[in-house]
């Protein structure tokens, strides 16, 4: 009895503090990767911008937020950022149409090679990067209300008996269930749909696209508009999960790329896959594990130390210790995807 | 009744001419091929009609009228299909979406198409559900002519349509191919196999360094003692 309520605790404790966390973190990832792996896919090129548009479509969310609950629009249970993310969505659009009008129209009729384009995606990163930081300044912000929990973790000990809690934040389950969403609708869009089945044509093989007279603008377009509104989406489950701060957005791009080329740069499947696998690395190894082995291990086998593979602060290292081991052993990653 | 025109064609990938003054036609329901040897400028001489070369001099002409100056899907938009000689189907596609991206430009119902290659090919109406990259380099080929036919063209272009497959399936693919020529479709094809393609050909041309050499139906180019000697190998 005693033996099956210590596992019992355990699966909880590494539930609360690594499953939902993983989860939910690597959803937010997941759907930044597919926004790059699909930029990659039909422009060519690595778009490290892409941070920076979850960033720009979080802000103005927050905007958006701020404005609604100044009419005094909002939900008890729902945060308000969820339906000032439309709105969100499609300005960040806009502004992605725009910038590909302005910038990378010009190196795509020239012709240019990738290399050029990256470049060039650098520097728009720089400028958005400066324009959230000029629109909302550098501060942490909180945008979150609503119901913060749907468990909280004392509730679920008196429910239960056990030493352990389980919490489990609304933002949890909404960027999950918002995640599934999003990745049916894009999946549903690229089989189903003419237009999806240009794109994925297109990306197959370009020469052969044009002469089937796929018309490169208007997939170049339909492209943008579906990364910057999974960009948008993305940096707001991640706000409202964590909080907000322009420079996280930043950090972000690692992960987010470790995520699209262990999956196989191209492959939106391996993006989601590819989420998962560098978040839960990231969490499990700077896990301190110390607590859930002594409820496994009879009592004197407890662990001295924490049961710690590499401390917080290292986190950053997994995905690029990731990103390393797979250009090295496996550049097509998990689903073939291209070598970068 | 000349069907697509290619007059004087001079030009190159940027640097010297690859092709010179060269003259290449097809009527409608007719096949003409072209062969010669290895980097006489066939394929060359076949991008040209497409718009895939900057020509210095000549002009493409179709259906009367003068098409120099468009751009390769214009071409297409306007009745000219091509099938490359490599990379020529979506691997990452299934049979059925590559005839479907085909007929992209099309906004009519296009199921009677499709049946159309299906009753061509068969094999394909099997395969229908299968990755395009999946199957053998014959059916390849066979996805490859059936994408190009979506579109209802009235001139089929085809770069070296039997490089790689076996002879079995060689003579089975031109035999589709005279297949589609009695519905009304001019055909031009660049061949390595002459012999056989000439076998099936209304009229050949005989390219040698970027320059006709032969002009003649297949069958009169099959009996010219010069072309079997220097290009059929006796």
């Amino acid at each position: 009895m005693e033996n099956s309520i210590d596992l019992l605790n355990a699966l909880v404790l590494i539930s609360n503090y690594v499953l939902i966390p993983s989860l939910s973190y690597g959803s937010q990832l997941a759907i930044g990767a597919v926004g790059v792996t699909l930029v990659f896919g039909i422009l060519r090129f690595a778009n490290f911008a892409h941070g920076e548009l979850m960033g720009f479509g979080c802000t103005a969310t927050i905007f958006f937020t701020w404005w609604f609950q100044s009419m005094g629009i909002s939900h008890s249970f729902f945060p308000t950022a969820l339906f000032a993310m439309p709105f969100a969505v499609l300005l960040t659009i806009l502004l992605v149409l725009a910038i590909d009008r302005s910038v990378f129209r010009f190196y795509r009729l020239n012709k240019s090679r990738p290399v050029i384009f990256v470049v060039a995606s650098v520097g728009v990163m720089f400028m958005l990067n400066g324009l959230v930081r000029m629109l909302i300044g550098t501060d942490e912000i909180i945008f979150r209300d609503g119901q913060k929990f749907l468990i909280k973790a004392g509730q679920f000990k008196k429910m239960t008996g056990l030493n352990e809690g389980l919490a489990l934040k609304q933002t949890q389950v909404l960027t999950v269930v918002l995640a599934v969403v999003a990745v049916f609708l894009l999946f549903w869009f690229l089989q189903r749909t003419r237009t999806g089945k240009a794109m994925r044509a297109y990306s197959d093989n370009e020469d052969l696209a044009l002469l089937s007279g796929i018309s490169t603008e208007r997939v170049v377009m339909v492209t943008w508009i579906i990364a910057a509104s999974l960009a948008t989406i993305a940096g707001v489950l991640y706000g409202l999960d964590k909080s907000f701060k322009p420079i996280v957005y930043f950090h972000l791009l690692l992960p987010i790329f470790a995520s699209a080329i262990v999956g196989g740069i191209g492959q939106p499947i391996g993006a989601i896959l590819g989420g998962y696998i560098v978040a839960f690395s990231e969490i499990i190894t700077t896990y301190a594990f110390k607590k859930f082995i002594t409820y496994l291990v009879p009592a004197n086998f407890a662990p001295e130390g924490l049961g710690q593979l590499l401390s917080t602060e290292y986190k950053f290292a997994v995905s690029f210790l990731i990103l390393v081991l797979v250009l090295l052993v496996r550049p097509t990653g998990i689903f073939r995807g291209r070598v970068l | 009744m000349n069907f697509l025109i290619g007059e004087n064609l001079t030009g190159g990938y940027g640097g010297a001419d690859i092709i010179r003054n060269c003259n290449v036609s097809v009527g409608t329901g007719e096949i003409a091929v072209v062969v010669g040897p290895n980097g006489a400028g066939k394929s060359t001489a076949m991008k040209a009609l497409l718009g895939m070369l900057s020509l210095r001099k000549g002009r493409v002409l179709l259906d009367g009228n003068d098409i120099t100056g468009m751009s390769p899907q214009e071409r297409v938009s306007h009745g000219m299909a091509f099938v490359p000689q490599n990379q020529n189907v979506f691997v990452t596609l299934t049979v059925e979406e590559n005839l479907e991206m085909g007929a992209y430009l099309r906004r009519d119902d296009i199921t009677e198409t499709m049946n159309q290659v299906f009753e061509l090919f068969p094999v394909l109406k099997e395969k229908r559900g299968q990755l395009a990259g999946e199957l053998s380099g014959g059916q390849r080929q066979q996805v490859a002519v059936g994408r190009a036919l979506m579109t209802r063209p009235s001139v089929l272009m085809l770069d070296e349509p039997t490089a790689g497959v076996s002879p079995v399936v060689m003579d089975e693919l031109f035999e589709r191919i005279i297949e589609v020529k009695r519905t009304g479709v001019a055909i031009l094809m660049v061949e390595q196999n002459a012999r056989q393609a000439l076998n099936i050909a209304d009229r050949g041309f005989v390219l040698v360094t970027g320059e006709n050499r032969f002009t003649d139906t297949g069958e009169a180019l099959l009996a010219n003692e010069e072309v079997r000697k220097s290009f059929l190998g006796g």
